[in-house]
């Protein structure tokens, strides 16, 4: 396989990662895409220094040809999987500790418990902290 | 040998620095969710590179020479600065704009 193959996987991985394994839909946000154009230009830039420096070399035979700013074109994708898929584990991780904590706050809202009120003075600054997973 | 490679990574880790202690980003004040966030990434990433440079889709030139086990310092780093990187900027760009959902809020 060449890279140009190896990219292309790389990115249908992350999209089926993002939209069908995590389900956490960064594709549909309007957050993902601004920070994905943010860190696109600063990965241009390092990647002409990577490249244009010939610290990393492509070979001839494994790449289309088209160039941008040094770097090959299949880096775009190879780039947009890293970030995609970076994202997608960030966001499911929170997203677990976010719903494991309400429907624990549920729980304990749903059946109070006799032995815990003596505890509710000392847990009711949490609600109020900032969420540490947020 | 060249100190290229560890310069510029040691540039994105002090440019997005102020995302994290000036506009409170928060992503290293959560090194677990970050830690977690980042051994599927690294698995899936060194994979590559390991695959990629076996195949003679690329390779290094100029390395230091330092290795963490069998893999070069610099590709160990890249791979953990990129993403760190990134949810730095989708932290940034929610404290700036809170309107926007990213999908962990809380239900």
């Amino acid at each position: 396989m060449t890279y140009t193959g190896a990219a292309l996987l790389g990115l249908a991985f992350a999209v089926a990662l993002d939209l069908v394994v995590l389900r956490t839909n960064l594709l549909r946000r309007k957050a993902f895409w601004t920070a994905y154009a943010i860190v696109l230009g600063f990965q241009l830039v390092v990647n002409a220094v990577l490249t244009g420096q010939r610290l990393v070399v492509y070979s001839p035979g494994a790449i289309l040809g088209p160039r941008l700013l040094y770097a090959p074109v299949e880096d775009l994708a190879f780039g947009f999987s890293l970030v995609l898929q970076t994202l997608a584990w960030w966001v499911w991780w929170g997203r677990r500790a976010n719903s494991r904590r309400a429907t624990s706050r549920r729980t304990s809202q749903a059946r109070p418990n006799p032995a815990a009120a003596s505890d509710t003075r000392r847990r009711l600054p949490t609600d109020t902290r900032r969420s540490s997973t947020r | 040998m060249s100190w290229v490679y560890p310069a510029v990574l040691a540039g994105c880790f002090v440019a997005t620095l102020p995302l994290e202690l000036v506009l409170r980003a928060r992503v290293y004040a959560r090194p677990r969710r970050l830690l977690a966030t980042l051994a599927p990434v690294l698995v899936v990433f060194l994979g590559w590179d390991a695959l990629a440079v076996h195949a003679g889709h690329w390779h290094y030139r100029h390395l230091l020479g330092l290795r963490v086990g069998n893999l070069p310092v610099e590709e160990l780093a890249f791979f953990v600065v990129v993403p760190v990187c990134s949810v730095l900027t989708l932290e940034a760009v929610r404290r700036r704009r809170p309107g926007w959902r990213v999908g962990d809020e809380e239900p």
